[in-house]
């Protein structure tokens, strides 16, 4: 993966920065030695590394505003991280940056059930901001894989999805305000308790731009009272297509589950010999979850199955407790660690229109058998969000480019059938060099304008999300003008 | 006013423009004075419909009728509920999807499902160099890139003329009814619904009218969820409401229909304004407003006010954590006062920044940030 030259310039200074830094800063919150800023070399995208020159991990807005106006007068890149579990590198240093992570900054300021909102500082974990909320019966929706470890901040910064979404929406729809930390330090809040703010929506725009418009250290999030409960059902097809037409029938019958989701042959057999989930072993696995009172959601279990049967499923198991969905929902869960289990795996995040669904499953295993390398499919199928999972063997020489090669033939297929590269994990590296299959020129431009208002001097995470070749003339420019 | 057929013709407009512009889709929310009058009511068509996939794609001047009425064929809707600004502003026209989506309206379903812009997918526009610009598309998850679908949604013509728009849609429910309680005042009323939006009972609608007295909380879904649901808040709310009534579906659609559009402002003068506040502090700011009439919608997160003509309503509430906005006013007191909430300086700096990018050369005449001097 081809990044920025690393500045010598900005290395040879890395003392006087790093003294620069510790004079705003505890001396635990700034990590020089090279023995441990090796930490922070990769995200989840674990392919790609590169240390930092520094990181810092500040507690709170005002320590990162002082960290942003240092590294701005001093001209250094900046690299914010949450927990590291981008999936996309986003989070990827360069050699003359410096990462700000923003791991200690996790308080609750404000839970407010009235208004059904919680404050938090960023870098709480997803997860843990439901379990502050919990035992009084409230939840916070957007419930990304990785939800144990990774941070608000990154889930603004990506605009992170999750199962749930069909119903609940994404990071975007369930964020109420921020207070970010521009590129020169100056602390910006935008959006609070209140809805849909009377000027241009830059929360909007802030939401998924990966890190590249500011820093953002604290959140309004939008809290939800935990619905009375909720049951899945199993069901089985000896077809894809089918499979899709159900799913399709389903949504066109008014019912709205909270999640619906698709696995494949390849995935439900890597899942049984991982898991022991007990599925049943088929071409389709669709696995859709109501939510309501125990009679509520018998009765649209009931119409689902009885759209199901329709389709002539091979199989349809209902759950009527708590125990039996936690089995349905064990293989699902495990599908990502299972298929882990076999082989390296590099897992994409395309969406297409679900009508395409079908057509899509076809060509990805045609391609399969093209490349000679395993896929197995597990994806949120209510909203067409697929996760291809391409098996490869990273020992193997050349296994990888081999890999990547299909992943982006895979994804300009995602593109035209009119969908898109990234469904919820975000561009970063990962997807950079392909965003113009999604996007001409103009598209490209009208993006990085929007950059060059928040951060001019293109410092914050600036080899990301354009094609390096792309931005360049953007990024040099801002060095001409600094 | 200036008409377009195409974005062909949109673009030689957009590039030709003289002077400054105002877009407009029908002109239903009127126009802003002093700029030619570019209306994108000729973009008009459904290219794409696909109800299994819950999208549809539409040129922006699409009339929202013709939207609803190809919903309505599939049993779905817009579910953020865009209220019709004909009455209350007293305009004709016909309101367009674009119109929609730039102004980002929503109605009262919106404190529950998001605003227009939540639904919003893709956009197609023409920005002030005449260049046309695609974001997002019409799969409904999406971060590839910036959203500048969002940044298009609620920016009053500020950045671009929206040429096509995609956007997700929702099944119609089944059934809906109202329960209404009786004889609160806005300080009960605003505890009520409160109460009532804690609970799991999916409550799609919370209003109280003080002019009638009557306090409103919509469910919608099955016929027997909905039942359910019903004498579930009837229990939960039996120490707060005294006398309750329910009303069925027709009567419980007319009525939101009502709220939505702010009927009850219809027929009388005075300026009316629409406060965005934290619900708890909706009752405190309807007190400092001293209005002639209000209303409270989404549990009281959306305060609908009218004072007398002129009357600076922002300086009677003060400082509060949300922002009041102008929705019918005359020109003299929209240039004097501004229809948008004063924006502090960085949020400012930020906007004057994006619109220099997107319209150089100032000939979008859109009051959101505030309009171009001169």
């Amino acid at each position: 993966m081809e990044m920025p030259i690393p500045d010598a310039g900005i290395i040879a200074r890395k003392a006087r920065i790093v003294a620069r830094l510790l004079s705003v800063l505890p001396e635990t919150a700034v990590i020089h030695d090279p023995a441990e800023t090796r930490a922070y070399e990769c995200d989840a995208l674990t392919a790609y590394r590169c240390p930092p020159m520094i990181a810092v991990l500040p507690q709170t807005t005002a320590e990162v505003s002082d960290v942003l106006r240092i590294c701005h007068e001093e001209g250094v890149p900046v690299v914010p991280r949450g927990s590291g579990t981008s999936l996309a590198g986003g989070a990827l240093p360069t050699a003359d940056s410096v990462i700000l992570g923003v791991a200690r900054m996790n308080a609750v300021l404000e839970t407010d059930y009235d208004n059904r909102l919680i404050r938090v500082q960023t870098g709480r974990t997803n997860l843990s901001v439901t379990g502050a909320v919990e035992e009084d019966g409230f939840f916070y929706a957007p419930d990304p894989s990785s939800q144990l470890a990774c941070a608000i901040a990154g889930n603004i910064a990506m605009n992170s999805g999750g199962a749930h979404c069909l119903k609940y929406g994404v990071t975007t729809n369930n964020l109420m305000g921020v207070t970010i930390v521009l590129m020169d330090g100056e602390i910006i809040t935008i959006g609070g308790g209140y809805l849909d703010a009377g000027t241009l929506d830059l929360l909007g725009v802030i939401c998924g731009s990966e890190g590249q418009l500011g820093v953002v250290t604290e959140a309004t999030l939008r809290i939800l009272p935990k619905p009375e409960g909720a049951r899945p059902v199993l069901i089985g097809f000896d077809d894809n297509e089918v499979a899709g037409a159900c799913v399709s029938d389903i949504i066109r019958a008014g019912v709205l589950p909270v999640a619906i989701e698709f696995m494949d042959r390849p995935c439900i057999e890597a899942t049984e010999a991982f898991a022991h989930a007990g599925y049943p072993m088929c071409e389709a696995l669709l696995i859709i979850e109501v939510e309501g009172s125990d009679a509520e959601i018998d009765y649209q279990l009931g119409l689902i199955v009885e759209i199901a049967r329709r389709h002539n499923p091979v199989e349809v198991r209902e759950s009527k407790s708590a125990d039996e969905s936690a089995r349905i929902w064990l293989g699902r869960k495990s599908a990502f660690g299972a298929m882990g289990q076999i082989n390296d795996y590099m897992c994409l995040d395309g969406t297409i229109p679900v009508s395409s669904l079908p057509h899509v499953l076809r060509r990805i295993g045609e391609m399969s058998a093209e490349y000679g390398l395993k896929v197995g499919n597990v994806f949120h199928a209510g909203d067409g969000n697929m996760h291809p999972l391409i098996l490869f063997d990273a020992n193997k020489e050349g296994d990888l480019e081999l890999c990547e090669a299909f992943g982006a033939d895979i994804l300009r297929l995602c593109v035209e059938v009119g969908g898109c590269l990234t469904g919820e994990h975000g561009v970063g590296i990962e997807k950079r060099d392909l965003m113009e299959v999604q996007y001409g020129p103009d598209d490209l431009a009208a993006q990085m304008a929007i950059k060059d208002v928040f951060d001019p001097a293109w410092l914050l995470n600036a080899a990301k999300v354009f094609p390096l070749r792309v931005s360049e003339q953007w990024r040099g420019a801002a060095v001409a003008a600094e | 006013m200036m008409m377009v057929r195409d974005e062909a013709e949109l673009v030689d407009c957009v590039r030709g423009a003289q002077g400054r512009l105002s877009l407009c889709g029908g002109a239903t929310r009127g126009l802003v004075e002093g700029a030619d009058a570019l209306s994108l009511g000729g973009l008009s068509g459904i290219t794409l419909y696909e109800p299994g996939s819950l999208t549809m794609v539409a040129g922006a001047g699409t009339p929202v009728a013709e939207v609803e009425a190809a919903l309505a064929e599939q049993n779905q809707r817009l579910a953020f509920e865009p209220m019709d600004h004909r009455g209350l502003l007293r305009t004709n026209g016909e309101p367009t999807i674009g119109g929609v989506f730039a102004a980002n309206v929503s109605g009262p379903r919106r404190m529950v499902v998001g605003a227009a812009r939540d639904f919003l997918l893709g956009v197609r526009f023409v920005d002030g160099r005449g260049k046309v610009v695609s974001n997002g598309g019409r799969v409904m998850k999406n971060v590839t890139g910036y959203d500048l679908v969002k940044l298009m949604a609620g920016s009053f013509g500020a950045l671009g003329a929206l040429s096509e728009v995609s956007f997700k849609v929702l099944p119609k429910p089944e059934t809906e009814a109202t329960l209404v309680l009786h004889g609160l005042s806005d300080r009960e009323a605003i505890a009520a619904l409160a109460l009532a939006m804690r609970s799991p009972f999916e409550v799609s609608g919370a209003a109280h009218v003080p002019q009638e007295g009557i306090t409103l909380l919509r469910l919608e879904g099955f016929e027997a969820s909905v039942g359910y649901r019903l004498s579930r808040l009837k229990e939960l709310l039996a120490a707060q409401a005294g006398e309750v009534e329910v009303l069925g579906a027709a009567g419980s659609a007319a009525r939101w229909q009502a709220v939505r559009d702010v009927d009850a402002f219809h027929r009388a003068g005075g300026d009316v304004w629409r406060i965005a506040c934290k619900p708890s502090q909706a009752p405190d700011l309807a007190e400092a407003a001293k209005a002639d009439a209000h209303l409270f919608d989404w549990a009281g997160g959306l305060l609908w006010c009218r004072v007398g003509a002129g009357v600076d309503l922002r300086a009677r509430l003060g400082t509060f954590d949300g922002h009041a906005t102008i929705t019918r006013a005359a020109a003299k007191t929209l240039k004097q006062l501004g229809r948008f909430h004063p924006q502090q300086t960085g949020v400012a700096r930020l906007t004057a920044g994006l619109r220099d990018r997107f319209d150089p050369r100032g000939i979008f005449h859109s009051e959101i940030g505030g309009l171009h001097a001169g």
